[in-house]
């Protein structure tokens, strides 16, 4: 069987793809946080005076915080002085105004992620914003977009062109005082999507942003904030990827999503930021606060996550169904290898009668990593008639790995359902040794075993995300068994 | 020589369970392997096939003059050595057909054939399962998932169908099967019988000899093949026990 590993050491060597710097001028903060880098981002950013109130009134109320510890998650304090708050890439005038207009070097950077902005949107009809550390770079299908008159711009040019639909819904989902990250996020983000679509509008394509950490020794805060007026429909994907870098590098973002009546929003992610090396140096840690709100009657939202990166993942995408009759999915795969830590799952506040919501999650465990399942399905007293269904499934590779389930549950309605089904397995030797012997490799063996527990939630992407998932499942879990 | 086994031991977690097993096969012949539990029938199957839990103390195995134990399981598979589990193991989410579209692929490729298309796939395995009397709902079901015993060990049948081996181990694919289904399966086992090919039963019952008729027939107990004879030694061990055999040997 040697001539099995050294194929496998071959693969994991070359595991994480995406982990090259592109050598470019960047506008950097200094290390450092106190008012006054809250005061200079927004002034960067020509921000109005509402938003930089807004901003300080965060960034007091995260100063009288504690950094949550409840999670399954172990790592080393941050020291939230020695990250830098604010990143770009150092254009000749300011931002870029069109495609024509961004540092070519960025272009290649993106198109060895394999997005290159010009071509694969056009040819995926796919909207693409990207985020380069701080800032938003290009916004692909704007008039496109605009013709339907959905709005799909980064933040900041929301900030600047619709800043009434900002001081309106910003926050009102995540409060700034949400929880420590979020309110850390809240006071420093710098960038971000903005999506708008208007009544009674189906979004005419798939819209989608990638983020990219680039400079070392900077987190990155960004901010997305997605609003489905009565009766429209859009459906989003984020995708994220990082350098490899020995240090630990800080991501901590907000999403908020508001459905009112009849709308539906459907969210997925790809994330894939540089998860550390295979003793666990470096890595993203990503601590992310994601939650919708299905405000309106017969509203929608359905989050459907593949997790593969990150050395600590900590995200609950959430949904607080209020309007009658709606509701909210999770779909989520969450993959932790080498000493990746992974606590992830979801809420789902059931208010409005008749709400229903499912949550499939699985987890899949190899090397010496932890994941974690951690989940709250709360039905409150006016919500009549609500409904859950509960699937929670756990696949271990090796025996250095552990899975943990925490399942809350809070139920006041009596007329509510609630369902729950939970199993662990193993990535039987049984099973792999039944592919071998019917002629097939280890490592085509373990893929097809693996897809097939990921089946129900990789059914759920985006047609064309679906293929990329599958292939970011694969090389995450390169020489997991062999 | 299709296969020859020569005073092959093996362990498992420590214990000697074969002690000197000395087999061989010859192309065009079925044999089969009868013995008491526990005797080491089933430690004989999954050692040819290559499972990495059973440790080979000693002996030789030659496959078509191959040393077949320096071999990983996929490519002994490949090479034309074929196990039909006595428990079929359940693949959730994998489903049945992709799974043995992909076994057949690989045993191609290895021997230097183009890949089989979708269609022509299809074609292939309608007609198989056909032959076994399976019903169409097998192509869209996961791999073993939610099957009967009985399914499964059609199932087993069906994929050794396809993947047509030089030599195909069937350990204890009699079992748990009721009359009808033990015919059907009967059958597409004989379906496989040509002068090119070889069968090796590992059964309790002699019940199953009276559709696959064997060649030659062995008694393994407790490691060694006490007796080996033609189908009557079959009969006679039905007659007379396991107990016969032993005593018989201490004589």
């Amino acid at each position: 069987m040697s001539s099995k590993s050294q194929d496998v050491e071959a693969l994991i060597g070359q595991k994480y793809r995406h982990g090259f710097v592109t050598d470019i001028e960047s506008d950097s903060l200094p290390p450092g946080l106190d008012e006054d880098v809250v005061r200079a981002i927004s002034l960067k950013k020509k921000e109005p005076a509402f938003l930089l109130d807004w901003r300080l009134k965060a960034f007091r109320h995260w100063q009288t915080m504690q950094e949550p510890n409840w999670a399954h998650v172990h790592y080393k304090p941050i020291d939230y002085q020695d990250i830098s708050y604010y990143s770009a890439p150092r254009a000749p005038q300011n931002a870029p105004r069109s495609l024509d207009e961004v540092d070519p070097k960025l272009l290649a950077t993106y198109a060895k992620l394999g997005i290159p902005l010009h071509e694969r949107a056009r040819l995926a009809g796919v909207a693409v914003d990207a985020v380069f550390d701080s800032v938003s770079v290009a916004t692909t299908f704007k008039e496109k977009l605009g013709k339907a008159g959905v709005v799909f711009c980064s933040f900041s040019d929301a900030v600047r062109d619709h800043p009434q639909l900002i001081e309106r819904y910003l926050g009102s989902i995540v409060p700034p005082g949400d929880n420590f990250f979020a309110a850390l996020n809240s006071a420093v983000f710098s960038d971000g999507s903005f999506v708008y679509v208007p009544p009674g509008v189906r979004c005419p394509m798939e819209l989608s942003t990638y983020f990219r950490i680039n400079a070392a020794k900077t987190g990155q805060f960004e901010r997305t904030l997605i609003v489905a007026a009565e009766g429209a429909s859009v459906s989003y994907l984020e995708g994220c990827t990082a350098p490899m870098r020995d240090e630990n590098q800080l991501h901590a973002a907000v999403v908020e999503l508001i459905a009112l009546d009849d709308a539906q929003i459907k969210y997925s992610t790809v994330q894939n930021w540089y998860p550390g090396d295979e003793n666990g140096l470096g890595g993203i840690y990503n601590f992310v606060t994601k939650r919708g709100e299905c405000r309106g009657r017969n509203s929608k939202i359905s989050w459907t996550q593949v997790e593969t990166g990150s050395a600590i993942t900590w995200k609950y995408p959430s949904c607080v169904l209020k309007g009658e009759n709606s509701i909210g999915e999770f779909y989520s795969v969450a993959v932790a290898n080498n000493y990746q830590q992974a606590d992830t799952g979801t809420k789902m506040i059931h208010i409005g009668r008749n709400t229903k919501s499912t949550i499939v999650s699985k987890g899949i465990s190899a090397g010496h990593a932890e994941n974690t399942y951690r989940g709250l399905v709360k039905i409150l007293p006016s919500a009549a008639g609500a409904r859950n269904f509960t699937q929670c499934d756990s696949l271990l590779m090796g025996a250095k790995c552990a899975a943990h389930t925490f399942p809350y549950m809070e139920v006041k309605n009596p007329t509510a359902t609630v369902e729950h089904e939970a199993s662990t397995s193993k990535i039987g030797e049984d099973q792999l040794f039944y592919c071998l012997q019917r002629g097939i490799s280890a490592e085509d063996a373990v893929n097809m075993i693996v897809s097939g527990f990921c089946k129900v939630v990789f059914k759920e992407l985006p047609m064309e995300f679906a293929v990329e998932a599958q292939n970011l499942l694969s090389v995450s879990l390169e020489g997991a068994v062999g | 020589m299709l296969l020859k086994i020569s005073e092959l031991s093996a362990r498992v977690a420590g214990k000697e369970i074969l002690k000197g097993i000395n087999l061989e096969v010859e192309a065009g012949e079925v044999h089969a392997i009868m013995g008491p539990n526990g005797s080491g029938k089933s430690t004989l199957a999954q050692v040819l096939a290559g499972r990495e839990d059973y440790e080979v103390t000693g002996g030789s195995v030659l496959f078509e003059g191959r040393d077949l134990l320096t071999l990983p399981p996929e490519e002994r598979a490949r090479a034309g050595l074929f196990l039909g589990f006595q428990y079929p193991v359940e693949i959730p989410g994998v489903n049945n057909v992709y799974l043995l579209k992909a076994a057949l692929n690989a045993k191609r490729k290895a021997a230097g054939e183009p890949e089989v298309d979708a269609y022509e796939f299809l074609a292939l395995i309608k007609q198989k399962m056909k032959l076994m009397q399976m019903s169409e709902t097998f192509l869209t079901r996961g791999v073993n998932e939610g099957f009967s015993g009985g399914e499964k060990k059609r199932n087993e049948v069906l994929q050794m169908l396809v993947l047509e081996p030089k030599l195909a181990i069937l350990d204890e694919t009699d079992s748990g099967l009721d009359i009808d289904a033990l015919k059907v399966v009967s059958t597409g086992v004989n379906s496989l019988r040509d002068s090119k090919r070889a069968v090796v039963l590992v059964t309790h019952y002699q019940r199953l000899l009276d559709y696959i008729v064997p060649d030659r027939v062995h008694v393994l107990s407790a490691g060694r093949i006490l007796k080996s004879g033609d189908r009557s030694l079959a009969l006679e061990l039905e007659r007379r026990g396991y107990d016969w055999v032993k005593e018989s040997k201490v004589a």
